[in-house]
């Protein structure tokens, strides 16, 4: 067999991986592993030994080591020899890329290199299929990725994803800069797949582009805060593309025409919707969606997944859980009142995960305990600042029993009370649930 | 054969229960309250005959004239288990000897020597505090500490005096450092062994007057420093974490005449040992870059954003509060560390938790090397398997923790005339009531800094993102998101006599 050190693709900023190695030095069966794969017109000289000539390994080869390294290590490998040089521009490796655009001024990871960028503009924009930018808090990063994505004319991608990594910096460009960039990519792919547009200022009108070329390829769309959208907008994209699996967005654009629009004979059946309930100022109203809409969602598509994310005041949840609704994992970020969370128990039976950051001070026994009774899927709970009493909590494991898969709540959140003291609710609390558990803890120093 | 020992003073600065001196001087408080901890242990000392020494420069080179003029055929001190710490050290052991000078070096800074645990946890040391408490659990209890020194064993001893002893040797004061004070000397927290030693006696006599050893719940009280806290005396060991293990077992046993206390007990000294031993083989333990436990999370860098947080100008008085009472005092509750950690890093700013951890080594009296580090990490769930999804409302955890407001009152005088409505959102109160307040939001007190809704949206899809990449999970629940905790399936722990908590060992976890 060949000896080679071989590394997992890498993305940059993850984990340091020490060791630089990429590629040893030849074993003992390398001959014959060369001669199997040795091409009929190429001409390979084995040297007197028996070893192999490195420089002169088929391209195969070459193209399954090269997709193994990481992206620095491959530009190195290429610098070797004219052979790795040419391997290094084979279409097969630039099908995926990710841009990293960051500014030292914003940020402490590194970047691509502008050189490596202009190279894959000229050589290989035409391979491109898989493409994102992830985009620090800098405006000069995210004018950096327009400027990328106006030149990507030859493209025909698959999948986008524009991903701020701090604050949304697509945001502080010129709308109409962005446009038409995005635009540049949507007229040339036709046959995109996968869209991630969340935090940018696309519009209506660029959605229209986006629909008139890629109707019949689209499949995933997330564009949660996007400002420039209106429920028009994105019913448009609703009615035209029926391959739509997964959709993200914020709550102003979710309309009874937009729910209707998905569960239309000729969609195919949503997997995942995912919803953005976002306070812009105290005291803001929502509108409410007729539950008639959202039984017509779950007779198309009754697997799918509906993940909702609410950062509400406590007063602003009116309109919600007033009547049934299909959420599956629903998500406080902010206070939410013991209040509504007993109309949670009341209105959500498909209720797989429930996350609540914080509730205040009064003890959430009997809406916990209703939850338990009603939503039967309740597979995942989080509890942050919250208070539940230890007998209620027993109670309410004890009614979930092994379902319970993800029980994560802050130690704080458990009252010790005549029952059970903090110290012996995780062995009531383990044994209902089949496995070692204990709450989460904060340092205390 | 006569024995000349120095004993070389580093964190241990006290004679009970001691054997070790700190040299980062980085705040102006904490300098204050290290020297008035020398000052300290110098009374003691002329009580005993004897006297502290402060020689100033690097070790290496203060040594060997120190070994050459003093005759030294002994060095003793207290181990010292951070990564520098060992190094440092090992350099003066290898000096020492060359010079002849014997070394003797005992652990008392930690209840247990950290390399124990890690042996105990099949040599790596714990990450959850559930394995780590999992494991003292069947350790043997830490060892006693010693009486304070006598005279009787002093007598035996000489000091060489001279007359100018202070000028040479003295302990140096604020301003001789380059410090400027106020002159105002009625500083909250007091260094020294005798004070640390008086307020455990008060510490204690508390706990045993409430009769309850539970963790007391947080009140508006707690937020203000406590004349029984603790928590800087043991970080430069004016108080031996020994002792004050001992004494509260000892106060429990003999008030709830049970044979022995929970490990809730000693919260507060466990978890300093669980970054102790967590920190002792990893010098990288204080960045993100290079460090293997650390999650490699796309931090901003907005110097900016950073100084309003640091100096108390973000807008939110909750936040503002906190961040004065710790530049004006040296101590902030543990929940309050929590609110401005958590809004520093993943729950506002985004901002890394290594710029938390400076500020806090300046200016938080309590803030050793591991234990803070470790503490930011914790916080901005960069490590120790934290979940990311509860997020401390800048407005509403204050809120609740104080809803009379006379934490925010007292520290930020400028909102006192706000009513308890407002007093954690002025932006909200009408025109009319900031003027009868006399505070106008934008001129007499900042605006907010940002919009926590928007902002923690946006940082619970980034720590998602994160978190998504490194376990490769796709799905869509929050919770899941968080790579399980591989410890709990490992096999047990390499001492498996006792059966009492091997909780850890065996259990079925859902990936």
């Amino acid at each position: 067999m060949c000896v080679f050190r071989m590394k997992r693709g890498q993305k940059r900023g993850d984990k340091v991986e020490e060791g630089g190695g990429s590629v040893s030095g030849p074993g003992p069966g390398a001959p014959e592993v060369c001669k199997r794969l040795r091409r009929g017109d190429s001409e390979e000289r084995e040297q007197e030994d028996g070893a192999v000539d490195w420089g002169r390994l088929p391209e195969e080869i070459l193209l399954q080591i090269f997709q193994y390294l990481p992206l620095l290590d491959r530009a190195f490998a290429s610098q070797v020899c004219r052979g790795w040089n040419q391997a290094f521009h084979m279409p097969e490796l630039w099908r995926c890329f990710e841009f990293e655009l960051n500014q030292p001024a914003s940020s402490y990871l590194k970047a691509t290199h502008p050189d490596l960028i202009k190279q894959i503009i000229k050589r290989h924009s035409n391979h491109l299929q898989y493409v994102s930018f992830k985009v620090d808090s800098s405006t000069e990063s995210a004018e950096a990725a327009c400027d990328i994505l106006s030149q990507l004319v030859n493209c025909s991608l698959k999948t986008l994803g524009l991903i701020s990594t701090a604050r949304p910096s697509f945001m502080e460009l010129p709308k109409s800069h962005f446009i038409s960039a995005l635009t540049v990519v949507f007229v040339n792919s036709k046959s995109l797949s996968s869209l991630k547009i969340d935090d940018t200022p696309v519009d209506d009108p660029s959605l229209k582009v986006l629909v008139a070329n890629n109707s019949d390829t689209l499949k995933l769309l997330k564009m949660s805060s996007c400002p420039h959208v209106s429920p028009a907008g994105i019913l448009c994209v609703a009615d035209q593309c029926h391959g739509l699996r997964e959709l993200a967005l914020n709550y102003h654009l979710l309309s009874d025409e937009l729910l209707l629009a998905l569960s239309s004979e000729r969609h195919v059946h949503l997997e995942h919707l995912r919803i953005d309930v976002v306070s812009e100022n105290p005291g803001q109203q929502f509108h409410s969606i007729k539950k008639s809409s959202w039984d017509a969602m779950v007779r198309h598509s009754p697997k799918f997944n509906l993940v909702m994310y609410f950062f509400l005041y406590e007063d602003e949840f009116g309109p919600f859980f007033r009547d049934e609704v299909p959420v599956t994992h629903l998500y406080f970020g902010r206070s939410v009142s013991k209040e509504v969370l007993g109309r949670v128990g009341l209105t959500c039976p498909r209720l797989v995960e429930l996350v609540v950051c914080a509730n205040g001070l009064r003890p959430l026994d009997e809406e916990l305990i209703r939850i338990a009774e009603r939503c039967k899927q309740l597979s995942a709970i989080g509890l942050g600042e919250c208070e539940v009493s230890c007998s209620a909590f027993v109670e309410f494991v004890k009614m979930c029993g092994g379902r319970l898969s993800q029980l994560s709540i802050m130690e704080e959140v458990l009252v010790p009370d005549n029952k059970y003291g903090l110290d012996d609710i995780h062995w009531e609390v383990s044994k209902h649930l089949g496995r070692v558990w204990f709450p989460d803890m904060m340092p205390t120093w | 054969m006569v024995v000349n020992s120095v004993h070389w003073f580093r964190k241990g600065l006290r004679l009970h229960d001691n054997p070790a001196l700190q040299e980062t001087l980085n705040g102006a408080d904490t300098v204050r309250f290290l020297l008035e901890s020398l000052e300290d242990l110098d009374t003691s000392l002329r009580k005993l005959n004897s006297r502290l020494f402060v020689v100033r420069g690097q070790p290496t080179d203060v040594f060997p004239r120190l070994f050459k003029e003093w005759n030294v055929t002994r060095l003793t001190f207290e181990y010292d288990s951070e990564p520098y710490g060992k190094e440092r050290d090992a350099a003066i052991i290898k000096m020492a000897q060359e010079y002849g000078v014997e070394t003797m070096v005992r652990n008392t800074h930690t209840l247990y020597n950290p390399d124990r645990i890690i042996e105990m946890n099949n040599h790596s040391p714990p990450l959850t505090f559930k394995r780590f408490q999992a494991i003292v659990n069947r350790l043997e209890l830490p060892r006693k500490p010693l009486p304070t020194i006598t005279q009787e064993q002093m007598a035996r001893c000489r000091t060489q005096i001279s007359d100018n002893h202070d000028e040479h040797y003295g302990v140096p004061s604020l301003e001789e450092l380059g410090f400027k004070t106020q002159g105002d000397s009625s500083h909250v927290w007091k260094g020294g062994e005798t004070e640390a030693l008086e307020r455990l006696n008060k510490h204690l006599d508390r706990k045993a007057w409430v009769a309850n050893f539970e963790r007391p719940r947080i009140t508006a009280q707690s937020l203000f420093a406590s004349p029984t806290g603790l928590s800087p005396y043991l970080r430069f060991g004016c108080l031996s974490c020994r002792v004050f293990y001992y004494n509260l077992r000892d106060l429990y046993m003999k008030l709830r005449r049970r044979s022995s206390p929970p490990l809730s007990l000693f919260g507060q000294l466990l978890w300093r040992e669980f970054f102790y031993t967590a920190a002792t083989n990893n010098p990288n333990f204080d960045r993100m870059e290079g460090n293997p436990i650390c999650v490699q999370i796309p931090w901003d860098h907005n110097p900016e954003a950073l100084a309003k947080w640091a100096e108390g100008r973000t807008g939110f008085p909750w936040i503002d509060a906190i961040m004065t009472q710790l530049r004006q005092e040296g101590w902030i509750h543990h929940l309050a560390r929590h609110a401005v950690a958590c809004f520093l890093t993943r729950g506002d700013l985004w901002i890394s938790w290594e710029s938390g951890m400076k500020v806090f080594e300046e200016l938080l009296l309590d803030a050793d090397w591991s234990v803070n580090a470790g503490s930011w990490m914790w916080l901005s769930c960069s490590a120790f398997f934290q979940q990311f999804f509860h997020c401390y409302c800048p407005v509403g955890f204050g809120r609740r923790t104080d809803p009379s407001g006379d934490y925010i009152r007292r520290y930020i005088p400028k909102l006192k005339d706000y009513p308890n409505r407002y007093i954690y959102e002025p932006w909200n109160a009408p025109e009319s009531v900031q003027k009868a307040a006399n505070c106008i939001v934008g001129v007499d007190y900042p605006k907010p800094m940002i919009n926590h809704a928007e902002s923690s949206r946006l940082n619970i899809e980034r720590m998602k993102q994160v978190y998504q990449q490194l376990s490769h999970y796709r799905g869509l629940s929050l919770l899941a998101s968080v790579p399980t905790i591989q410890e709990e399936a490992e096999p047990p722990m390499s001492d498996d006599s006792q059966a009492s908590s091997s909780t850890a060992a065996v259990c079925n976890y859902t990936p």
